[in-house]
């Protein structure tokens, strides 16, 4: 057992189309578990198999109905928290991701070494995309 | 809607569409994609499919300030690390950065950053870089000029205070959030 983060959740306004929109992504579904109208939904990179993205929405009983509308007003205003994706190949990775219909909102670009785009969810959650230099160690 | 908890029922929530704020951004997302091309707000309207009385009066409440003044914010900001990172002359940045003078170019950017274009450059190439390990979009958005108010309200301010000067109205340029 190791120590560290396990699950870190983002807000989505649909989770059917999150989980399909995170498959371009190469994501695939570690758990989903429903109660009701609550549905615990994460995901998982196969390159990182101690970590689970969470694919949540927010509703009652989470939320009350008020509070969820804001939270969806401010995901989709694109006001939640920076995310990072590490890529081996930017290039590459856009080009795939966006032949699979990915809205990208920046195009690859290279600065001083790395290469990063952005892309965003279909809730608004916005992603940058990130191939860091290789340090010759 | 969920049952068993009565205190959510009935209370209609106020705010916006989530559909229309997503429509928005994407709105917003094309400016700051290519801040340095025109934005009208016809153009801006169709890329988020509303109506542009519609857009500019939505965009206003979303993001708190208009399209416009908005796009001023990215050009400042995109110039601001033009003149720190490149030597690029600076009609170049300007004419990159959307602008058609270097005359308009030199004022908006004192009206916002209280420094002409060359002091800027000259101050930030003294000083050192904290910011090294931020991934450098992000340090980029912390170094955008926060134009809480219209840049022609805040050369009336100016003028106004010129005799007795205060910090009133200031632009925020270092601020990191």
């Amino acid at each position: 057992m190791s120590q560290g983060v396990g699950v870190v959740g983002l807000y989505v306004r649909d989770q059917d189309e999150a989980v399909e929109f995170y498959g371009k992504l190469g994501f695939r579904v570690h758990t989903d578990a429903r109660n009701g109208d609550y549905r615990w939904l994460t995901v998982q990179h196969p390159e990182q198999p101690s970590f689970q993205l969470g694919l949540f929405a927010p509703s009652p009983p989470t939320v009350d109905a008020a509070t969820a509308q804001t939270l969806r007003e401010l995901v989709a205003k694109g006001a939640m928290p920076p995310l990072v994706f590490l890529v081996d190949d930017c290039r590459a990775s856009y080009e795939q991701m966006r032949a699979r219909g990915v809205e990208f909102t920046q195009e690859p670009i290279d600065r001083y070494g790395n290469v990063d785009a952005s892309f965003r969810d279909p809730s608004g959650n916005g992603w940058k995309m990130i191939e860091a230099r290789k340090d010759p160690k | 809607m969920t049952t068993g908890n009565g205190n959510t029922q009935g209370r209609a929530p106020v705010g916006q569409d989530p559909e229309l704020l997503r429509r928005l951004l994407r709105a917003k997302d094309r400016m700051d994609a290519a801040s340095h091309e025109e934005w009208p707000v016809q153009r801006l309207a169709r890329v988020s499919c509303v109506s542009a009385a519609h857009f500019a009066r939505s965009f206003k409440e979303a993001f708190g300030v208009p399209p416009h003044r908005y796009l001023l914010t990215r050009r400042i900001e995109r110039a601001t690390a033009l003149l720190r990172d490149t030597d690029r002359p600076i009609l170049d940045i300007a004419l990159q950065t959307g602008w058609n003078s270097l005359g308009t170019f030199g004022r908006v950017f004192r009206d916002i950053t209280g420094e002409s274009p060359s002091e800027l450059r000259a101050r930030q190439k003294a000083a050192t870089h904290a910011l090294d390990w931020v991934p450098a979009c992000f340090v980029s958005a912390a170094h955008r000029p926060d134009l809480t108010i219209a840049v022609s309200e805040k050369r009336r301010q100016e003028v106004s205070v010129q005799n007795a000067p205060t910090q009133t109205g200031s632009i925020k340029t270092e601020e990191v959030p």
